[in-house]
């Protein structure tokens, strides 16, 4: 050990090594926790529903793919999907949009009042977005917004936007002074450091933010239930509930629509979860 | 959440042109001009988020305020006004106060139950060990899916001589076997379990971050020193993992006291409307939107809000103060 004393950080590529059987009884066990329920609703869904009525924790016998095939092409399923996703997309394009303007102000301009704005969006986080869905109902009815896209994309932008700018500020804040120096020499204004510097620079935040913005949207149930009357206009939790609700003796139907539905956050995530995590050490201090 | 240390962060020192690049006969009328530029440059750029914060986020709260001090059924401009009446009845509501005393047992319940389970889990994931960036994949699962999907799933899973009344009679421990879902006294402790299940993995992403930020040298120092890995967890790791576990606290907290989705799903009409498995926000909407009661549910709104916002700034004053570092509630030393 004292002959790595002078070896650049030794932690930082030490071999990964097998851990205890005491640790892979553990993970084990929590891992099958976390997702022996998924796993049945999925298998549940290559079953009929005598199959399952007779015996609820059985496996399939036989297999079979009727359901599924049902809910693809009998439901309402690929134009909820379509609905979620440009809801999804167009709330994450507006966080991130105007979450990084207002955040590039609030890390890199000097001016009188900053902090008080600053304050004035973090105040935001204290208002929870659940008590405030009444009013914002009626709002939505006044400006004519209701069953449209926009009454779902415009709250959620609105309510994402504080803690998108308390993770983006610092991030922004760190980009060094003397990169903004550089560009102002070569004659680039601070629009054009943003757009040309901060924005490639900051990626990776953005990508958190961006995420996080696109999950709680496509999972978002309380304002859709509210404002998206129009059943052609329904996301997908909205269509899970409803399949659940009207086909209730159809329980493997059920369990294949559920399963279906919870197929793309489940590979985004896996696709995404570093990034999340990365992200989230900036905002936790530890 | 936390915003970002005052010492570390420079945006203190980000701003002033570089004055030294321009020629010094000109630099009092371009600083004028410069003055203004950055003055477009910062309106233009904060204007939209700040519209559509003000719009989408205060002003309604605003209108609940208003709105709760009418007899209104949501048609035509609200004129029946009536004063606190609305909230009086909601404190003299049997139902309501049973919606207050789930969402307590749902706030001190995630704490107690989530919190070490948590930790234990984020302490055993940031061990290195091989596999382990799959186990935290599946341990997350949980909370990534849609409230909805976990509602009906577990609906499912729990129904009179379902899946886990199966399995509980196959371990022989039929007499376990509840009515989850319909039983008026047990229905909130299944909902607690569903809830625990649902957002531990929550708390989990946020303590692993919060670890991965603990410095190698410190643990590695100990280690060196003999330290055993109990002794580096209990002695190093867990007091610089205070402030995250703070924050986890904090969101956990305001999350419980507007919880809807799950409930909703999860439990049957009929339970909730008797109180057993209401809660504040589930209570608001449907007496609010379902009952077109809206002066009144704007009332709940209110009352929920108020709860929330005590609470938070409670919390932040005893608690986050040293976290936060008046990223909320102003200037905290």
């Amino acid at each position: 050990m004292a002959a790595n004393a002078v070896l650049p950080p030794p932690s930082k590529r030490r071999p990964v090594s097998w851990g205890s059987p005491l640790t892979y009884a553990l993970a084990l066990a929590v891992a099958a926790v976390s997702i022996a329920p998924v796993v049945y609703v999925i298998v549940g869904g290559f079953r009929t529903t005598p199959q399952i009525v007779a015996d609820p924790a059985g496996l399939p016998d036989p297999w079979v793919w009727d359901n599924y095939v049902r809910v693809l092409t009998q439901s309402d399923f690929w134009g909820q999907a379509l609905n979620s996703a440009v809801i999804a997309l167009g709330t994450t394009l507006g966080v991130v949009v105007l979450g990084v303007c207002a955040a590039f102000v609030l890390a890199r301009y000097t001016f009188r009042g900053r902090e008080a704005l600053y304050t004035f969006f973090t105040l935001g986080l204290l208002f929870p977005a659940g008590a405030a869905i009444l009013p914002l109902y009626l709002m939505l009815r006044d400006l004519n917004l209701i069953n449209s896209y926009y009454a779902v994309i415009l709250p959620q932008v609105a309510f994402a936007l504080p803690l998108t700018i308390v993770i983006l500020r610092p991030f922004l804040a760190a980009i060094p002074r003397e990169l903004e120096d550089a560009a102002a020499i070569d004659g680039t204004g601070r629009l054009g450091f943003l757009w040309l510097i901060v924005l490639p620079l900051s990626r990776p935040a953005l990508v958190t933010v961006g995420i996080l913005a696109f999950v709680a949207s496509w999972n978002a149930f309380l304002l859709p239930l509210l404002v998206l009357g129009d059943v052609n206009l329904h996301t997908l939790p909205l269509g899970v509930q409803n399949f659940s609700s009207q086909y209730t003796s159809d329980t493997a139907g059920i369990l294949a629509f559920t399963s279906l539905a919870m197929l793309p956050a489940l590979l985004f995530f896996t696709f995404a979860e570093k990034q999340i995590v990365g992200g989230l050490q900036g905002a936790v201090k530890g | 959440m936390t915003a970002s240390n005052p010492t570390l962060n420079p945006a203190g020192g980000a701003s002033a042109p570089p004055a030294g690049v321009r020629p010094a006969r000109r630099r009092s009328s371009s600083r004028a001009a410069e003055t203004r530029r950055k003055w477009y440059e910062i309106i233009g750029l904060t204007t939209p988020a700040v519209i559509v914060y003000v719009m989408f986020v205060l002003v309604p709260m605003g209108f609940a305020v208003y709105y709760s001090l009418f007899r209104w059924r949501g048609v035509g401009p609200p004129t029946e006004f009536v004063g606190l009446d609305n909230y009086v009845l909601a404190f003299q509501d049997p139902i309501f106060l049973d919606a207050l005393r789930n969402n307590a047992i749902i706030v001190v319940g995630s704490l107690l139950i989530q919190g070490p389970i948590a930790l234990g889990i984020a302490l055993l994931l940031n061990r290195r060990f091989r596999g382990r960036t799959v186990f935290r994949l599946l341990v997350f699962v949980p909370y990534v899916l849609a409230e909805v999907t976990v509602g009906i799933m577990w609906k499912l899973i729990l129904t009179d001589g379902g899946t886990v009344d199966a399995l509980l009679r196959s371990l022989g421990l039929g007499s376990l076997v509840q009515a989850w879902l319909a039983d008026l006294d047990v229905v909130i402790w299944t909902l607690l379990i569903v809830l625990t299940w649902k957002y531990v993995g929550f708390a989990i992403i946020l303590l692993l971050a919060g670890l991965s930020n603990v410095p190698h040298e410190l643990t590695e120092a100990a280690e060196i020193d003999g330290a055993s890995w109990w002794q580096i967890q209990r002695h190093i790791t867990l007091p610089l993992l205070g402030p995250t576990i703070r924050i986890w606290m904090f969101l956990s907290m305001i999350g419980s006291l507007q919880v809807f989705d799950v409930i909703w799903v999860t439990s049957v009409p009929a339970v909730r409307s008797l109180g057993a498995s209401a809660t504040m926000a589930t209570y608001m909407v449907d007496n609010g939107f379902f009952a077109r009661l809206w002066g009144y549910g704007n009332a709940v709104a209110v009352i929920l809000f108020v709860i929330s916002f005590v609470a938070a700034l409670l919390f932040q004053r005893f608690l986050l103060r040293r976290d936060i570092q008046g990223a909320i509630t102003g200037r905290v030393n």
